[in-house]
């Protein structure tokens, strides 16, 4: 049982909810399937979806997610079990990925290994033990600094990493330019090089490292990370070393995190200073935060999720489903009872239609341009959202009305807010056509950023991760 | 000499930048105990307001007001506007999260500064704008010392910095205001069982710490003449690094902190090689995390069980 977790108590909730019929059902159906069947299912279902995939965009996007996941599952261990706010992540995925793009081109001249790239089944685990240690050597200053300040130390860890790629030793390390034409990943005489072999092969190191992991978190080094997460001067008193305890926690998600770069640089078959910034610290921590920090599968939901959606947003027709259907999503989750939600779906529809038809009337120009959503959406919104010929600058106004609603929708009583709600939402959905949609790698960061917000709002553990319950 | 004396001045503008960013750091992190990552990220928010207000009399080429009277303006502006999104994001991002575990809010700063950079992006593009100041105040007028140049800009940053210091001292040692923000600061708990309004108290911290951001937003407008959507990042880790160093918390701290990275900064430029200011800056932090890890002017704070 997790330390910390009263789990009794916190699934008294759900056990009062558990109703009857076929819920009650798949509630005990839930309970009794264990972890290593439901890993082996989910492994099924990613081995099918591999078979089913056709397209080549498809593949990429399906690998790109689970190097995403295994990222995810590394920054787990420092911050979902030690507790450790290790903003320095982002090197050890681009260490990874230099270590293999050294390795496995010219780069190394003729000091080194004499130029010849090495196979991928020596070079990768050179790399992790380099990781390790140089995860070890920064872990080695949460001995001395601790909460914030390391923060801050890792952060300024990442930051560095990217300075060093970029200046020092442009001649090896390719400067700005970064490093390309690198040897796919090959070893046993045969060599990986199609999007649908490099999916296969990240979903077996990704299924490989869940159970890996799960084996972790339940030793007993486990156990200790989570104790010196709860309270490190309690697991101190309890004879933990907890010095050790945390620099094997950031070695550890190190070792994953350059895994995850190895992946990657082979897959994209070169590297570059900008794969590893701030921006994609963020994100990690998006895909870890939204799955539920401190679960193993809550990591790997994030990192497809959030991969995925960030894939979504690109494309326009896809970009109206995930914008319209989160909408309704949280709509259904929030809104009690049914007939509100009708009602404030009805009025919203209502509210977009007569306001098009009075601009309509009054200035033909002011509705004249098509809504960013391709499609049957886009056909569908075309005479509801109001969008105008020129719509830049609408948009950026319409924007920080967005935002200012929104803060409104939170200030304001109870009462109120479902009558505010309908206006939100038809402002919403304006910005979104006329503006967002137009951005979409501008608009997936913003939303990034939303993630992480809403997330320790609303849900702190979470999608999958568990209720914390204090026991008093 | 006078290269090194030069190197020292424009060390030293940099550093009340950076002295100006730490207070608003310090002063945050004194009253919440939470790392504001969207502080960097206001003073580029400054730096936006204090452009637009160039823009809207005229432009850099033909500005249709005083220039004194153009650069009092941009001060306001942007300390207010800043300000107040300071204070908004305070009670719509980080109140919520009061009694929330640390990481939490953290993690909400990382996210808030995020959707800053990238709403500035999605609103004014990712170019880099400049103030053109040439244009409109002449580099030229100063002081000259023999060789040394000290330019009205940097005169004014020096002038206005100090001021503003001077002006939080008093604020923050001779008001009711002052008292209740230290008192919260030692102890939220204590201090709103004897009636003070920690909200309120909270809401003038941001207010007031932000408010100084955005003005060095500006003048690092000024002084650079180059803005973008992405100078926040890293002017806010220099000057966390110039609170750190000072001793997080302590406000005479952030500001010694801030021009000795700034002058450091400076020599590392001009001395060893502009490429690497970053790392060396880095390597200040380390060095004082490791060597007196509450920093130079904090007292260490006993952990109580």
């Amino acid at each position: 049982m997790p330390i910390g977790v009263d789990e009794w108590v916190a699934q008294h909730g759900d056990r009062h909810d558990a109703g009857t019929g076929w819920r009650r059902a798949a509630a005990r159906l839930d309970r009794r399937v264990g972890w290593w069947p439901r890993l082996a299912l989910a492994l099924l279902v990613g081995l099918i979806f591999g078979q089913l995939a056709s397209n080549v965009n498809v593949e990429t996007v399906a690998v790109n997610s689970l190097i995403y996941a295994i990222l995810a599952l590394g920054l787990n261990i420092a911050v979902g079990w030690t507790g450790l706010l290790d903003l320095g992540y982002v090197a050890f995925f681009g260490f990874g990925a230099y270590g293999y793009a050294i390795f496995s081109s010219h780069a190394l001249g003729t000091g080194g290994v004499g130029g010849a790239p090495l196979p991928s089944i020596e070079s990768i685990p050179i790399v992790l033990v380099a990781a390790g240690t140089f995860g070890a050597a920064i872990g080695m200053m949460s001995l001395r600094v601790s909460g914030d300040y390391l923060a801050i130390v890792t952060l300024f860890v990442g930051q560095a990493f990217v300075e060093f790629v970029n200046n020092v030793d442009p001649g090896t390390l390719g400067g700005v330019n970064g490093l390309y034409g690198l040897n796919p990943i090959h070893g046993f005489g045969g060599q990986i090089i199609t999007p649908i072999g490099y999916y296969y092969f990240a979903l077996i190191v990704c299924a490989v490292l869940m159970g890996l992991l799960h084996m972790l978190d339940n030793s007993r080094t486990g156990r200790a990370w989570k104790a010196v997460r709860e309270d490190e001067l309690a697991a101190e008193a309890m004879t933990i070393p907890t010095g050790a305890v945390k620099v094997m926690a950031i070695s550890f998600g190190a070792v994953v995190g350059a895994l995850a770069g190895t992946i990657f640089a082979a897959q994209q078959d070169n590297v570059f200073p900008t794969n590893f910034t701030a921006n994609i610290l963020i994100l990690i921590y998006a895909c870890l935060v939204l799955g539920g920090a401190g679960s193993i599968a809550g990591a790997v939901l994030g990192g497809i999720v959030v991969t995925a959606g960030e894939q979504m947003v690109s494309s326009p027709t896809d970009a109206g489903y995930l914008f319209y259907g989160l909408i309704v999503l949280a709509l259904v989750l929030k809104v009690r009872p049914w007939r509100m939600l009708g009602a404030v779906i009805a009025a919203t529809i209502a509210l977009g239609v007569v306001l098009h038809a009075i601009v309509g009337a009054i200035s033909s120009s002011a509705v004249a341009g098509s809504p960013g959503s391709g499609g049957w959406i886009g056909s569908l919104v075309s005479h509801w959202v109001i969008v105008p010929s020129k719509a830049v600058g609408y948009g950026n106004v319409l924007y920080i009305l967005m935002i200012c609603m929104v803060f409104a929708l939170i200030h304001v009583r109870e009462r109120y807010r479902l009558a505010l709600l309908v206006p939100t939402i038809y402002v919403a959905a304006c910005c979104w056509e006329s503006r967002l949609i137009v951005n979409p790698s501008i608009t997936a960061q913003i939303l990034i950023g939303a993630i992480l917000i809403a997330t320790m709002a609303a849900r702190p553990q979470g999608l999958l991760g568990s209720m914390r319950v204090e026991v008093v | 000499m006078h290269e090194f004396i030069q190197t020292l001045i424009n060390g030293l503008t940099t550093g009340f930048l950076y002295a100006l960013i730490a207070l608003g750091y310090s002063m945050v992190y004194g009253v919440l105990k939470l790392l504001n990552f969207a502080h960097g990220d206001l003073y580029m928010v400054g730096a936006y307001i204090g452009y637009f207000v160039i823009q809207w009399f005229g432009g850099p080429q033909a500005v249709s007001i005083p220039v004194p009277l153009l650069v009092v303006i941009m001060f306001l502006l942007a300390g207010t506007g800043a300000g107040a999104l300071g204070v908004l994001i305070e009670r719509f991002a980080y109140r919520p999260l009061r009694t929330a575990p640390r990481i939490a809010p953290l993690i909400t700063a990382l996210g808030v500064s995020f959707i800053l950079e990238n709403s500035v992006l999605l609103l004014f593009g990712g170019f880099t704008r400049s103030y053109s100041t040439p244009s409109f105040i002449s580099f030229s007028t100063g002081i000259h010392i023999g060789s040394v140049d000290i330019d009205s800009v940097q005169i004014t940053i020096f002038v206005v910095s100090i001021v503003m210091m001077y002006g939080l001292m008093v604020l923050v040692h001779r008001t009711t205001l002052g008292k209740s923000m230290r008192a919260v600061a030692s102890d939220r708990e204590a201090a709103e069982m004897l009636g003070i309004d920690v909200n309120r108290t909270i809401a003038y911290t941001f207010f007031i710490g932000s408010a100084m951001a955005g003005v060095a937003g500006v003048m690092s407008g000024l002084a650079f003449n180059q803005i973008s959507n992405t100078i926040g990042f890293l002017a806010g880790l220099q000057a966390f690094t110039a609170a750190v160093v000072g001793g997080i918390g302590s406000i005479p701290g952030a500001m010694i902190g801030g021009l000795f990275i700034g002058i450091c900064e400076s020599f590392a430029s001009s001395y060893i090689s502009s490429e690497y200011t970053d790392l060396i800056v880095f390597g200040i932090l380390i060095v004082t995390l490791l060597i007196r890890p509450t920093g130079l002017f904090a007292r260490p704070a006993l952990q109580k069980v």
